[in-house]
């Protein structure tokens, strides 16, 4: 698994997500995502969250040992800068 | 299943704050279940861990309650409040203490 697999795969299941995806051990198993994205908002911290877990699927049970997340609507995102 | 869930309910229900973890408050076995205990150390606040390295079934069994797929998991007051990430950040916005001394404050249940 590494980075860019994880990217596709969120951005593949919530359309129009800016994704970003970083391996903090190099070991293909630890990941940190932020993720932003319009149908974030107006969500709480958990639906958005499950979200992004839900378009991992599978790969999130399986082979991703640790993801740390940060979920932004494109406002929070920009407040962030 | 059935069982499981009545378990985890009930463990839910009995206990203001529930952190179910790899490990228990003084050896977590994994850094992000530590990092959720400290928090709630941080806060003062009682409470109640699940090893879920103990228990298989509790194991599998929290990740299909909370349709979540990773454990630490917290709970206030029944209610799932979120992993690791979501706990750090309602502690650092400040969000988390409110939420937990409200839940400390109401009923007089454990």
């Amino acid at each position: 698994m590494d980075a860019s697999e994880i990217e596709h795969m969120i951005a593949n299941g919530i359309p129009g997500a800016r994704v970003e995806v970083r391996d903090y051990t190099g070991g293909g198993d630890h990941f940190e995502a932020v993720v932003v994205s319009e149908s974030f908002e107006g969500k709480t911290l958990v639906e958005r969250h499950q979200a992004v877990y839900n378009a991992l699927g599978d790969a999130m049970r399986a082979r991703v040992h640790a993801l740390t997340l940060k979920t932004l609507t494109p406002a929070q995102h920009a407040n962030r800068r | 299943m059935a069982d499981v869930a009545e378990k985890i309910q009930s463990t839910i229900n009995n206990n203001k704050i529930v952190l179910f973890m790899k490990g228990n408050r003084s050896f977590p076995q994994c850094g992000f279940s530590a990092a959720t205990v400290e928090i709630f150390e941080q806060l003062g606040a009682p409470f109640e861990t699940v090893d879920v390295l103990q228990d298989m079934e509790i194991r599998e069994g929290i990740k299909r309650f909370s349709n979540w797929p990773t454990i630490p998991q917290v709970y206030i007051n029944g209610k799932f409040v979120g992993g690791c990430d979501i706990v750090r950040e309602l502690y650092e916005s400040g969000e988390l203490e409110p939420m937990v001394k409200q839940a400390l404050a109401a009923g007089a249940g454990k």
